[in-house]
């Protein structure tokens, strides 16, 4: 059968179910609207929270990036796998014991202050449109590969999707599709996975195959630094990258990850705090599947990438060489016209280029798979940018109605008008994110290290030091927040889009990247928070016994 | 000291525990020693870079689970003892 009827039979099929779910869970109270009714058992909330988590970008385009980075793309492996542990052990079941439901609702509430809340509110809100533009462009972008839309037809049709199921069903809605979107995109991520490293190593598991030895007898791992040397790249398997950079990336992205608001409000969703605890081990668990596969496929498709082009004759190049050319994410130059493919480090010789996405969106045809599962992955790759956009458009809609309206603005709203608010600004919050999908700024490659930085700055310092010290008041937490949110900016903005003066990688301070920087502004803000709250009253009592309570994990 | 108190230090004690094993595998095996591990092989992989793209993910995962089995522990006895 046709590869366009296949997609258009996977897509439907994977919506129509989408659709299907949020019908049978509509939101009629704002506990379910907010927080599903904290009813999700704990498998579920964990898959919905891997959906939630891996993005677009996890799925099409992470394995490409270590593909091409080597080592070095462990920052994000262990980046985004790691906070996991800090959510788990410092966040979640106490959050989940606080009880109520968003991310401000606790700093507002644990810093006795509107000002500490609208901080909250301001940094949730950015954090939130810097990722879901991203993923707006991301189902655009799907659309127009597999389906020969028009980008913006594509970032339409999301909308749509995502506007009929968040608006309905509030989280109980996008929980529930989340499970189905995590199936969906695990399913689509393995199989081409599964059937390459059985083709490249003999061995059905990616994981194992890829340190396991070709069939010429060499180990895949050392193949792939010969060839890297050979072609004049850095050696595969260790870093081009500073310790201290690498260093201070892992530590943004872990804790940025652990301070992200639409990750943290997924353990707001169960019954009790020893269900958040499980949530985060079966989420955890669920992402490792994927990103213990990433690097396994970064291998694979490196080392089958250089093998089938490097130095042959175009005209014998594969059939999906030329498809993906045409695409412009493949592209060759013969320079020296030999009518070869010199594929090598030197700018000045080379004569391919290749963009990362390929890595994960050639794959089935590389390994020659039935077009039946190019289906698959492309609905894998939808679910991935929906599920995400979802939780962030949740995110984004009661912060506005719950944080702004409910808390600062009106607080005499009924809840009646308070869920109508939350539907409005679902709805609003979704147009603009489609316009930002359909006009993309410039910036927002750049933003979504912003959006980790930001988190790791101003959210997890405020969080943690709320749940582990009974000192900290609200002016250093103010203080802390404002100055962390404040720092990051302006490093990013400075070296990012050259405002402040500017500068380049040598003005770095101690060599730290703009990506690592969050690391840095984080420890400037606990830093900050507890010096200002030496000096500044201790909170009351009734603080304290919220601490109190919110480290007791039984119920009463 | 009162229950809560030890229930709090317990759950210290775990956390210190867990998160210093968390440190280790990930900033300690797969960035700053990674060069040393590097020497030694396991399988097809050199030992530092197996930390940093698969061993590290993996004992995440086992953390947590230590954790959760930990705390519950933890828990019931708090109870029994209430």
């Amino acid at each position: 059968m046709e590869l366009q009827y296949w997609i258009w039979i996977a897509v439907g099929l994977s919506f129509s179910l989408y659709i299907f779910i949020a019908i049978r869970s509509r939101a009629s109270s704002t506990g379910e609207f907010y927080v599903a009714g904290k009813g999700v058992p704990p498998i579920a909330n964990g898959m919905a929270t891997a959906a939630d988590w891996m993005s677009a970008a996890s799925f099409i385009s992470m394995a490409g990036i270590i593909s091409f980075n080597g080592y070095d793309g462990s920052v994000f492996l262990m980046g985004w796998t790691g906070g996991y542990v800090l959510l788990a052990l410092l966040l979640a079941p106490y959050l989940r014991k606080f009880g109520k439901f968003t991310v401000p609702d606790f700093i507002g509430d644990r810093y006795y202050s509107n000002v500490a809340r609208a901080v909250a509110v301001f940094c949730a809100l950015i954090v939130s449109f810097t990722y879901i533009a991203g993923q707006m462009r991301g189902v655009g972008v799907v659309f127009s590969r597999y389906l020969e839309v028009d980008i913006n037809t594509g970032v339409f049709i999301g909308m749509l999707i995502v506007l009929f199921y968040a608006v309905l069903g509030g989280m109980k809605g996008i929980t529930y599709t989340q499970v189905a979107q995590y199936c969906v995109l695990i399913f689509a991520f393995m199989l081409p996975a599964i059937f390459i490293s059985l083709m490249v190593t003999g061995n059905v598991v990616p994981q194992i195959g890829f340190g396991a030895a070709g069939s010429d007898g060499v180990f895949l791992l050392d193949k792939l630094d010969g060839l890297h040397r050979e072609l004049g790249f850095h050696e595969y398997t260790t870093g081009k990258k500073s310790t201290l950079d690498v260093f201070f990336i892992t530590a943004a992205l872990m804790v940025g990850t652990a301070g992200l608001p639409h990750v943290i409000v997924r353990f707001f969703t169960v019954k009790k705090v020893s269900d958040a605890r499980k949530s985060a081990g079966w989420a955890l668990l669920f992402i490792a599947i994927l990103y213990t596969t990433a690097p396994a496929v970064a291998v694979f498709s490196r080392t089958n990438l250089i093998e089938t082009v490097s130095n042959q004759p175009y005209k014998t190049l594969p059939e999906w060489f030329g498809k993906w050319e045409a695409t412009g994410l493949i592209s060759y130059d013969d320079k020296n016209n030999d009518g070869r493919v010199q594929y090598v480090a030197d700018p000045a010789t080379n004569e391919l280029n290749v963009d990362a996405d390929i890595m994960v969106l050639a794959n089935p045809e590389i390994a020659n798979l039935p077009n039946w599962v190019i289906a698959i992955m492309a609905a894998g790759a939808l679910a991935a940018a929906l599920s995400t956009a979802a939780g962030l458009l949740l995110v984004i809609s009661s912060s506005v109605s719950h944080d702004l309206i409910k808390k600062i603005i009106k607080p005499d709203v009924s809840e009646k008008g308070e869920l109508v608010a939350a539907r409005l600004s679902a709805v609003g919050a979704v147009m603009l994110a489609a316009y930002f999908g359909i006009n993309p700024p410039g910036f927002v490659a750049a933003t979504v290290a912003l959006a980790f930085g930001l988190a790791a700055a101003s959210f997890f310092p405020a969080i943690v030091m709320g749940i582990f010290s009974k000192k900290m008041n609200k002016e250093g937490a103010v203080a802390g927040m404002v100055i962390g949110v404040l720092l990051m900016l302006f490093y990013m903005t400075k070296f990012k889009f050259g405002w402040f003066g500017g500068g380049t990688e040598k003005d770095w301070w101690f060599g730290i990247s703009p990506e690592g920087f969050g690391s840095f502004a984080m420890m400037v803000n606990f830093l900050i928070a507890v010096v200002v709250s030496k000096f500044t009253p201790a909170p009351d009592q009734n603080i304290q016994e919220l601490i109190e309570n919110i480290r007791n994990p039984n119920d009463e | 000291m009162n229950k809560n108190d030890t229930y709090w230090k317990t759950n210290l004690k775990y956390l210190v525990i867990l998160l210093s094993i968390w440190f280790s595998v990930s900033f300690g095996f797969g960035i700053l020693l990674a060069d040393t591990l590097n020497q030694f092989h396991l399988g097809g992989f050199k030992l530092g870079f197996w930390f940093a793209q698969q061993g590290a993910i993996y004992v995440f995962v086992i953390l947590i689970f230590v954790y959760i089995y930990l705390m519950n522990r933890l828990d019931q006895k708090f109870k029994n003892d209430k």
